[in-house]
């Protein structure tokens, strides 16, 4: 039937930097960072979001948008193409009054809640680029409905020794959030919030506008949207999510969230047909696997040449390994070339590098004597490493070498 | 194309049908599957598309339901267009159109969508051969030469069996066809037509009206044979990759040959890429014990056991301790745990239990048709 409402609308925050991913979010939006041979982080999102049946999401774009854009196109790859509705990018923009940039969280749906308006929503989801999951967003929002709530956060339930790295909400035997805390030292709880929130949209409409209009307040949902609501007593619930749920805002978060597919013990299931992500797919012929190749454990996509030995290893779209050369427990980005003789170990290759033979980039961690020398060596993208270099665990390259 | 001409593509999808007459039992020779992710009607609809055309019409005659379904709306070759684009040309699609009998029918049927193209030129091309060809050049060479009709040629080395499902050339010096023999019986080194044809339209329309009125329906006969003589026909010849499928065997043999590297760079280079329908696979797993060599591998492959000189399809399963040889598996085949194969080509979904074991030859590879379960 056609109509001009949506019941539910999505919003997904993909402005920020993430700056803790080093050289690999220089020239591009964390979202748009490759992950699992031939997605992006931003994959997720958007195909939980088609697959949940929710077809109108905007995706609010800040820093270095140019990749995102280009990906993200007109939504065609997650059937986000429509004609009332689909996938929207929207950066800031100038007004009548002046133009600024995003101030925060809040400040990003502030500026943009016209672009919600012309759905005429109940509900909108507010979604992040940063995370790796798959999730019914409908469950959640039938939960919110049930609830008769204002907000529902999605949580996930967390050993208590790590809960002090999330925000963690406090809530009474009805799912109730009857308190929350940002990274709190002493956590009352385990309930981690994932970053995923579902609002009746009346009523955050009008907190978006108060705390706009109040100069001393953060522009931002953990720091004021969501503490004003508490104050106000509105109906806050907690929304419990068992599956497979991982942050990639970290370099070691984005290569074990990689590694986790490689492990058949973890429930992140690409293969499931009910269940697909969706992706802007490339126009390669077939991988070709030739016949000094070694594979065991690992993922690889269309458009790859591979002659060496590879092990426990996620390999994107069109990247070539000569003969002699291996790579274990890492990560080779799209488009890049690992010549004969050199040595990949516990790292991340970024798009079209070159890694020149007798290279070695990362090391085992039981090579190495202190634990605390040891991480994953890290290069960033369109980078030459020439011959015999060597890069060390922990190492972040993010110029030629 | 380079220069302002207009050049209109033409696709006949089911011409050769015949000669695989087990794959193309349930589809047409465009929608065959090759090369572990393609069908063969992505080599001239991408080529057209990388030289410039942006209209083209595929004229199909039945089983076409797998062709539709894979062209869609053409955007995965950037032909859903407001102007030019992809066109499907089923039979009886107006009065005039029935069943045809050859090309020069199939032509008259679809007039009134020629007609209505601005183009200049007509590119001509069955999916029979497999090949990445820049027809702006030979468009150039066309209108160059001054000919009637341009044929695409390559020099070849063929057996008996393969020239009986060709058109051969004669050339003179200055690169005129001075004869034609259609299905000859005969082999070694020949000049095989690989069935592309570049004429302008009114040429074409002059041709396929004249020949309407006489009853005429065979292009090769009626026109290249016959009229030999009469019009300037000129020979390009390619001499880039190409794979001519004829047979069984020579279909076994086209997907082989993308094992060598030096054939698969000559088919996709960067700058011209093949499109074809997109599928959405995951990338391919490899599990632990699993052994691949000198092998393509589509994606959404599972791949637990041994693979070696084979061209695996999107979605193929192949159970542990399983070795496949030699062989071919469409979309979607799934091989059990510890079975054996060797020289087999398996149609889409085909399911093969555990521990089976399935042994073809180099010259007659055993076939399992669309969904057989073994």
């Amino acid at each position: 039937m056609y109509t001009t409402k949506k019941e539910c609308v999505a919003m997904l925050l993909a402005g920020g930097q993430g700056s803790r991913l080093y050289a690999l979010t220089h020239d591009m939006a964390k979202p748009a960072v490759p992950y699992g041979g031939k997605y992006r982080i931003i994959d997720f999102p958007l195909s939980n979001c088609i697959n949940s049946g929710i077809d109108t999401v905007g995706v609010l774009t800040q820093y270095q948008p140019l990749a995102l854009h280009d990906y993200i196109g007109n939504g065609q790859p997650w059937d986000l193409d429509k004609q009332y509705g689909g996938a929207h990018c929207l950066p800031p923009y100038q007004t009548a009054l002046g133009a600024e940039w995003y101030k925060g969280t809040a400040n990003a749906i502030y500026q943009n809640m016209a672009f919600i308006d012309r759905y005429d929503p109940d509900y909108v989801v507010m979604l992040s680029g940063d995370h790796i999951y798959k999730m019914d967003y409908n469950k959640m929002l039938q939960f919110h409905k049930e609830k008769k709530a204002v907000a529902t956060i999605a949580v996930q339930d967390v050993p208590l020794e790590e809960a002090s790295r999330f925000g963690i909400m406090i809530t009474d035997d009805d799912s109730n959030i009857i308190d929350f805390e940002e990274k709190p030292k002493n956590p009352r709880s385990t309930y981690a919030s994932m970053g995923i929130y579902i609002f009746t949209w009346k009523k955050l409409r009008q907190y978006l506008i108060d705390n706009e209009n109040n100069p001393d307040e953060d522009k931002d949902f953990g720091k004021a949207i969501i503490p004003n609501m508490l104050k106000a007593k509105e109906k806050m619930v907690a929304y419990m999510f068992e599956g497979y749920w991982k942050d990639v805002g970290t370099l070691d978060s984005l290569w074990e969230a990689n590694m986790d597919l490689l492990n058949p013990n973890i429930p992140i299931d690409l293969y499931d047909p009910e269940w697909k992500m969706y992706s802007r797919n490339p126009i390669m012929p077939p991988q070709y696997i030739g016949p000094d190749a070694v594979v065991e454990n690992s993922m690889i996509t269309d458009g790859c040449v591979i002659n060496g030995t590879i092990d426990f290893s996620v390999i994107f779209e069109g990247v070539t390994i000569e003969a002699g050369a291996t790579v274990t427990d890492s990560i080779i980005m799209p488009g890049s070339v690992i010549k004969s003789g050199a040595i990949v170990e516990y790292a991340i290759v970024g798009e079209n590098c070159v890694v020149n033979s007798g290279v070695q980039i990362g090391a085992r961690p039981e090579t190495v004597e202190n634990r605390d020398d040891w991480g994953i060596a890290v290069v960033g993208h369109n980078i030459t490493i020439s011959e015999n270099a060597k890069v060390l665990p922990k190492q972040i390259i993010s110029e030629n070498m | 194309m380079s220069s302002n001409r207009k050049v209109l593509g033409l696709i006949f999808s089911n011409m050769h049908d015949n000669t695989i007459p087990d794959i193309t039992k349930e589809r047409t020779m465009g929608s065959v599957l090759f090369g572990g992710r393609y069908r063969l009607i992505d080599f001239p609809l991408s080529s057209m598309v990388n030289s410039g055309v942006d209209e083209v019409g595929v004229i199909t005659k039945s089983n076409y339901q797998s062709l539709l379904d894979h062209l869609g709306s053409g955007r995965e070759w950037d032909l859903a267009r407001k102007i030019g684009g992809l066109h499907l040309l089923p039979p009886f699609s107006h009065v005039q159109s029935g069943m045809y009998r050859g090309r020069l029918e199939a032509l008259y049927g679809v007039w009134d969508f020629i007609k209505t193209s601005d183009a200049d030129y007509v590119i001509m091309s069955d999916c029979d051969v497999v090949a990445n060809i820049d027809y702006s050049k030979i468009v150039e060479y066309h209108v160059e030469t001054g000919a009637d009709i341009t044929a695409v040629y390559a020099k070849d080395v063929v057996t008996t069996e393969q020239a009986q499902h060709a058109t051969v050339f004669s050339i003179n010096d200055e690169g005129r066809i001075v004869d034609v023999l259609i299905n000859p019986v005969i082999s070694g080194a020949c000049n095989i037509s690989l069935n592309m044809f570049i004429l302008s339209k009114e040429f074409l329309k002059n041709i396929v009206l004249e020949s309407a009125s006489r009853s005429l329906y065979s292009f090769e006969q009626a026109i290249l044979q016959a009229r030999t003589h009469e019009y300037k026909i000129m020979a390009y010849r390619y001499d880039g990759y190409f794979s001519k499928i004829t047979s069984m065997e020579t279909f076994y043999k086209a997907n082989m040959s993308l094992l060598n590297t030096d054939n698969r760079s000559k088919l996709f280079p960067e700058t011209s890429p093949i499109y074809t329908k997109v599928r959405d696979n995951p990338p391919a797993k490899f599990a632990i014990g699993a052994s691949v060599k000198n092998s393509l591998i589509g994606d959404g492959c599972i791949i637990e056991g041994t693979v070696e000189n084979s061209v695996l399809f999107r979605g193929v399963k192949v159970g542990k301790g399983a070795v496949v040889k030699n062989s071919i598996l469409m979309q979607d085949t799934n091989i059990g745990s510890k079975c054996d194969i060797n020289y087999v080509i398996t149609d889409k979904n085909v399911k093969i239990s555990d521990m089976r074991l399935l042994t073809g030859s180099q010259n007659y590879p055993l076939f399992l048709g669309k969904g057989a379960v073994i």
